[in-house]
């Protein structure tokens, strides 16, 4: 196109609208755990119980380094460092694979004791129990997803910054795969607390 | 083609030629005639499932069809209507092609997300279109998808949710587009004051569409998850509550309802003022109406529940916030009637179907707040009075809206008008049509006739019989509008830049626009949008 | 186009905000491992709220973007609040 339009905070601007409507999505979730909780406090204390706090608190420390990672990232690109970019951009990669294998061997470990949405055996533990298994599911799967879809934005713009297509002087793209990043974990920062901390 | 009838500026211009470029294009004005193509295919596939309604419906007992057909019939043209035509209607193909131009700009801010909106759309309708043909059959749900009824029946609600899903993902990139277009590209001079109001409720409704709409996607991802999983989500058994969907699926729908209607507000905005030769009364009452709409359009959501075993204290206040969303409204009805007060009018056909609309809405609106207020809504609750309330306020509103708004600036985008007389004959057919339709069907409803039902008690047929009626007088006025649009769009007289005498920027370069919409310079803008003085229409 | 990027943030301030981020995390955990009834969940919430300012203004740089950023945030939030609130009006009244 002959339109030479340049326009970075625009399109940073775009990119918090988006933030915003992915903040809405996952409240449609929010909203069915508070009402869920304030049917069923005891229920969901217990059912609390039942998950396993060390993955949970392994998993946020995970997910706050690799916030920082990015955002140091962004520094590194706006002070010309490729260098450093590429490997904060790994580094932040790295955790993001880090924290779904932790995921994994967390839902193995529930899966296997016969908690999964639809069991016999959450029919079993009683309605406010399955619910917020359910949730649980529900909204770490939606959360999972996000970690994917973030880690594989990230290593696309690590290539293109590797390539030379972000640069000091053009780095939106990775400025906006970093906001997408820290709404990750933002919904981490809620998400914790409220399934694994609930006593 | 003779030499005559090519169209020239975008329909020529293009870095790509043929067909690529339209499927490649990322100019605002070629995706709002992609859009509005499609637009009218949908709206023309779900007025006759309309019409197949209103001839089961002509007397008791079967007619055309059986009791599973009639309840997919009804689903799939809310379904479409609500989601392929109503929603992506103005903002979609009128505000793709009006608002860059409107802002003095040469494209949106993000014209490959403009695309890409477009294709989500396409997605979005071929899967809906697929879900009638296969799995189990076309959806039975009705178009709110209500559980339990959605997690349990056979038909193919999945994939038909799927469909709304990506829709809704194309109308938020949309939304994104616009709010971030107006804020970012507006124009030397064209401050805040100096918007047309078009361009005020398009950018009202892009907020609502990028705050509530992801609600709706959350709510159908969740039915397709209980539909795969069986988690009981949803299930009291389980520890779920159906009410809560009820809560989810109104906290989108019910600012949907004003994503249809805001944008139509904003195309009468703009043909009363021209058609008055007067400017609009009560210019920042208008605008701050808009954003005064959206933002109470999502403080109500439960007035749709009154029925469904909610708390009193709830049915309380949000009948209460109810009666808030009718002051805006009522200011804009008000002011339009004030800018015509004293008017130069000129009843054109676009301002024909500007006041069709103001008939329509007012009665629509009026109907809105007994359905607002609680008591009077246990009575008409799930009555055909709903169904005739929201075909006022949606078609009679939107639709009539979209109507004037291909009357006032199609002639714009192609260059040519069309016979004015036929648009009158199609216009009278129409809203004759649209009355008797709808306010037979409101008046059963107030004797009691359950809306979706397949079967009727004999006492309610003879208002049925006219609403048929009706239906079909509304269906020859629309064939003959638009057969008379398409046959004047491509062949009728060439008209100069400004035919009808407006004074926002659009009128102000050529017919067709060309690619990036102004010439060499950008534009500088020194008056307000409706200052109609030295403003000379050009003869056609 | 000084309009358009922002003096970067140092790394300093980030490895700071990246502690107290940890901080806050250990304390809403041991906060949790102490019964106060119905407060342990406005705690939880209330420490989340700063983490999450935190991360919203400085990793984020909010704090460094213009007015329109800050109210468009602000819209989301009020927005969001309505519709957790109003649903309560049912839920709780039932």
């Amino acid at each position: 196109m002959s339109i030479e339009h340049r326009d970075d905070t625009g399109a940073r601007f775009g990119m918090w609208l988006f933030l915003y409507t992915e903040v809405i999505l996952f409240s449609g979730l929010f909203i069915l755990y508070a009402m869920a909780l304030s049917k069923f406090p005891q229920q969901f204390a217990e059912a609390s119980h039942k998950l396993n706090i060390y993955f949970g608190s392994i998993n946020t420390i995970v997910l706050l380094t690799s916030s920082l990672t990015i955002a140091l990232a962004v520094t590194a690109i706006q002070r010309g460092r490729i260098r450093q970019t590429l490997i904060l951009c790994g580094v932040t990669v790295a955790l993001a694979l880090l924290f779904l294998v932790n995921k994994y061997f967390e839902w193995s470990e529930e899966i296997g004791h016969g908690i999964y949405p639809g069991s016999e055996h959450l029919a079993e533990m009683g309605p406010g129990v399955t619910n917020f298994f359910n949730l649980y599911y529900f909204t770490a799967g939606l959360h999972g997803l996000h970690v994917f879809i973030g880690a594989t934005l990230i290593s696309i713009v690590a290539v293109l910054t590797a390539k030379g297509k972000v640069t000091s002087d053009r780095y939106t793209l990775l400025e906006n795969s970093a906001l997408y990043w820290h709404l990750v974990d933002l919904v981490w920062i809620f998400l914790f607390p409220l399934y694994y901390l609930i006593l | 083609m003779s030499e005559k009838t090519t169209y020239t500026g975008f329909w020529q211009e293009s870095p790509r030629t043929g067909i690529l470029g339209w499927l490649l294009t990322t100019d605002h004005k070629r995706i709002g005639i992609l859009y509005l193509g499609c637009i009218i295919t949908m709206f023309i596939v779900a007025a006759i499932l309309g019409l197949a309604i209103r001839l089961e419906l002509i007397a008791p007992g079967r007619t055309i069809m059986d009791a599973q057909t009639y309840n997919a019939t009804f689903t799939v043209h809310g379904i479409i209507m609500i989601f392929m035509f109503l929603i992506p209607s103005i903002p979609a193909a009128f505000g793709n092609l009006l608002l860059p131009i409107h802002i003095g700009a040469r494209d949106v801010s993000f014209p490959k997300l403009n695309l890409l909106s477009w294709y989500c759309y396409i997605v979005g309708g071929v899967l809906a279109v697929t879900s009638i043909f296969s799995g189990g059959g076309a959806p039975d749900t009705g178009w709110t998808f209500y559980v339990p009824f959605s997690t349990q029946t056979n038909t193919n609600v999945s994939l038909a949710a799927f469909a709304a899903f990506m829709l809704g993902f194309s109308s938020i990139l949309t939304g994104i587009n616009f709010v971030t277009t107006v804020h970012r590209l507006r124009c030397k001079g064209m401050k805040w004051g100096r918007l047309p109001l078009f361009v005020w409720t398009l950018y009202a409704t892009a907020w609502i569409q990028v705050l509530a709409t992801p609600m709706i996607g959350i709510t159908l991802v969740l039915i397709i998850l209980e539909r795969t999983f069986g988690a009981g989500l949803f299930d009291v058994a389980r520890g779920g509550d159906p009410i809560l969907y009820q809560h989810l699926f109104w906290i989108y729908s019910h600012p949907a309802v004003y994503i249809m209607i805001l944008p139509g507000m904003g195309v009468i905005s703009e043909i009363i003022p021209t058609f008055s030769r007067k400017p609009l009364f009560g210019y920042w009452a208008m605008a701050l109406s808009s954003l005064a709409i959206a933002f109470a359009g999502s403080l109500v959501w439960a007035h749709h529940m009154y029925a469904s075993g909610m708390s009193d204290l709830a049915i309380l206040i949000f009948s209460f916030l109810t009666f808030i969303v009718a002051i805006p409204s009522a200011i804009k009805v008000f002011n339009w009637v004030s800018t015509l007060y004293k008017g130069s009018i000129e009843l054109a056909p676009p301002m024909l179907f500007a006041l069709a609309f103001i008939f329509n809405f007012a009665i629509g609106g009026l109907g809105g707040l007994a359905l607002g207020a609680a008591a009077s809504d246990i009575h008409l609750h799930d009555t055909t009075f709903v169904v005739g309330h929201f075909h006022y306020v949606m078609f009679g509103g939107g639709g009539f809206a979209l109507f004037a708004a291909m009357h006032y600036w199609l002639p714009k985008f192609t260059g040519r008008m069309y016979n004015h007389k036929m648009a009158v004959i199609g216009w009278a057919l129409l809203f004759v049509g649209f009355n008797v339709t709808y306010m037979a069907m409101q008046a059963v409803g107030i004797m009691g006739m359950p809306r979706r039902y397949y079967d009727y008690i004999p006492e309610f047929t003879t208002l049925n019989l006219v609403s048929t009626i009706g239906s079909w007088v509304m269906a020859v006025g629309l064939i003959i509008m638009f057969a008379n649009l398409w046959h004047g769009l491509r062949k009728g007289r060439p008209v100069g830049k400004n035919p009808w005498g407006g004074a926002t920027l659009e009128w102000d370069i050529p017919s067709p626009p060309p690619m990036e919409n102004f010439g060499e310079e950008d534009p500088v803008v020194t008056k307000g949008p409706y200052e109609f003085k030295g403003v000379v229409a050009d003869e056609y | 186009m000084s309009e358009h990027t922002h003096e970067p943030v140092p790394y300093r301030t980030f490895i700071l905000i990246w502690v107290a981020l940890l901080i806050l995390t250990g304390i809403t955990i041991a906060v949790s491992r102490v019964h106060l009834g119905a407060l342990n969940i406005w705690i939880a919430l209330g420490v989340a709220s700063i983490k999450s300012s935190l991360v919203i203004f400085v990793f984020m740089h909010l704090r460094q973007e213009s007015k329109l950023f800050k109210i468009g945030l602000l819209v989301m939030l009020s927005i969001l609040a309505i519709f957790i609130g109003f649903t309560f009006f049912d839920v709780l009244y039932r």
